[in-house]
């Protein structure tokens, strides 16, 4: 026999798609290294059973009695080789009974295809999910202490400054302006509203005096409060674009599309701690006895109420 | 002695010209630079149809002024208006430089404008060069974007609240806008994130797609050729008008038309 051409009797091995899997296993055992011994478990069973398949599968031909030769194969000139543009295909054609034969070809094409786009699909999915989702996720802010109820003057704004989050620093700072309503059926009543313009979100500036001088920074927990008291507010504008606000926060003039939106708030022992904000759309009435049309927390220029909300169907979350 | 000069001359010529025969024989790109630069362009173009290189070099100023900022410039709510300042007063010619990266993001802008004002009125953006039409206002929209995420960077107190008008302005988009808001920003707010994404997009993301597309658009500018003015007699097809009768100055009686050149 021609020791360089091999033995042409059918007893080939067969392609296999074993080796795929016992690729994976593999790489199961070398990700379970790092990761955890149930995935090294996994890759070794995965090994061990593709292993033998492929083994299986090769050593076919040794195990069964070789089928008697049919045919003499035709005496096959050795060198010298022929150039691949003469000569027939490679391939002998499939005999009959034969299963067809997966080209080898077209196998190599749809594996390199696919791992390509399977790996590229692991890549992509987290790297875009870091890209979008951080934004959506882990916003909004702890309850922050304002101060106690004796510094709210009633029925006074006070220009009240704080940190969102001390840890980013100044760009973190926010004003509310809050006003002391009194009792409301015995209950304390606030009204606080963000200085957030509802036009496209410049700080609004109250229309009134602010009394600077006496101005109080209170320090608790690491957290600075400054607390501006006002004389004769008559409403609040905005610096950007004209925006006019009334003292309960509805647009009077301007471009703003609602009502400024307003902090809830809490009364805990005696101190008034501010929490989430919250979208108005109007308000009706004064002080404590003010009706307001409350909605989930909207971008500024978004509108909330009439045809245009259903601009804004979905909020996104973390507000 | 005087017959070995020539070949003396020949010599160092050839020495000098090696590096480049060298680099053509291993990549032909010195020809094809050569195809590119010394390319034939109609003979009746002005210099209207310089603003497209005026803008790629408003680019490149762009790229390398802006380059040489990073050096110094620090994305970090605490420090960026503080690196802007150092920049700007204290770095030995720090002021040109920010100066022309300022000054030049707005002739980038005008100068495409102006590129695409000169290619809509010479109808240049016709069969077969509408890809490129579509190509040269992706690069507008991208060089504009460029400014929006460039104007945060100084950190100051107008950077920062038109930005924060920008922003919202955008969030305003029906049914998507609340959502892009928050990409935009990192978050619900304009935030430390914000300034370092939008470093990040200013710096890295735009120019790189911006450099992409100029690519292509010249690919496609070499591809089809440039255009002659719609009133151009060649174009037209029509008979080339001679030259100027001899011995008139052309100053009494008017040329004809198209023979301004000649």
């Amino acid at each position: 026999m021609d020791p360089h051409r091999g033995d042409e009797s059918a007893n080939h091995p067969a392609p296999t798609l074993w080796p795929v899997g016992f690729a994976v296993g593999i790489a199961c055992i070398f990700v379970g290294l790092i990761v955890s011994t149930i995935v090294v478990a996994v890759g070794a069973v995965l090994t061990a059973l593709f292993g033998f398949l492929w083994i299986r599968d090769v050593t076919k031909g040794y195990q069964a009695e070789p089928p008697t030769a049919a045919v003499e194969p035709e005496p096959v000139p050795s060198a010298p080789p022929i150039p691949a543009d003469r000569g027939g295909p490679a391939m002998p054609e499939p005999g009959e009974g034969e299963i067809i034969r997966y080209p080898r070809a077209k196998f190599l094409e749809a594996a390199t295809l696919g791992l390509g786009g399977l790996i590229g699909g692991v890549v992509t999915a987290p790297v875009l999910g870091f890209t979008v989702l951080p934004p959506f996720i882990k916003q909004g802010h702890p309850d922050i202490d304002v101060g106690a109820l004796d510094d709210f003057a009633e029925n006074k704004f006070v220009i009240t400054t704080f940190l969102l989050d001390p840890k980013q620093g100044e760009v973190s700072r926010r004003t509310a302006y809050i006003r002391n309503n009194g009792l409301l059926d015995g209950n304390p009543s606030f009204t606080m509203l963000s200085n957030r313009c509802v036009h496209l979100g410049c700080p609004v500036q109250i229309n009134g005096l602010p009394l600077d001088n006496q101005k109080k920074t209170e320090s608790r927990n690491g957290v600075e409060v400054d607390r501006i008291p006002t004389a004769a507010a008559a409403g609040f504008g905005c610096p950007c674009h004209g925006g006019q606000y009334d003292k309960e926060g509805n647009r009077t003039a301007g471009p703003p599309v609602r009502a400024l939106d307003r902090y809830d708030f809490l009364i805990k022992n005696g101190r008034v701690l501010l929490r989430k904000t919250y979208s108005v759309s109007k308000v009706e009435g004064e002080g404590a006895n003010a009706k307001i049309h409350r909605y989930p927390l909207a971008g500024p220029g978004q509108h909330i109420d009439g045809i245009e909300a259903w601009l804004y169907p979905i909020q996104p979350p973390g507000k | 002695m005087a017959r070995r000069k020539p070949g003396r001359r020949e010599q160092i010529l050839k020495m000098m010209l090696y590096p480049l025969e060298w680099l053509e024989e291993r990549s032909g790109l010195v020809g094809a630079v050569r195809y590119f630069l010394f390319r034939k362009v109609p003979g009746d173009i002005s210099w209207g149809h310089t603003l497209g290189s005026a803008s790629l070099t408003a680019f490149i100023v762009q790229a390398v002024t802006g380059v040489i900022l990073a050096f110094y410039y620090k994305p970090d709510p605490n420090s960026a208006y503080e690196s802007i300042r150092y920049i700007t007063d204290d770095l030995t010619l720090g002021w040109l430089i920010r100066g022309m990266h300022r000054w030049g993001a707005s002739v980038f802008i005008i100068l495409m404008f102006l590129h695409m004002g000169r290619v809509f009125l010479y109808g240049a953006y016709k069969y077969p060069r509408e890809l490129n039409w579509i190509i040269g206002a992706l690069l507008l929209v991208l060089g504009m974007l460029e400014g929006f995420f460039g104007y945060l960077l100084p950190w100051d107190q107008t950077a920062y609240w038109a930005t924060v008008v920008g922003v919202n302005l955008q969030a305003t988009g029906p049914f998507v806008g609340p959502f892009l808001g928050n990409v935009l920003q990192g978050g619900t707010d304009l935030g430390p994130d914000s300034l370092a994404r939008f470093y990040s997009l200013h710096m890295l993301v735009l120019p790189g797609a911006i450099a992409g597309l100029i690519g292509l658009h010249l690919y496609l500018v070499i591809r089809l050729g440039v255009t002659s003015p719609p009133w151009s007699p060649t174009a037209a097809g029509r008979p080339q008008p001679g030259p100027p009768p001899a011995g008139r100055s052309g100053l009494v009686e008017p040329k004809p038309r198209g023979a301004r050149l000649r």
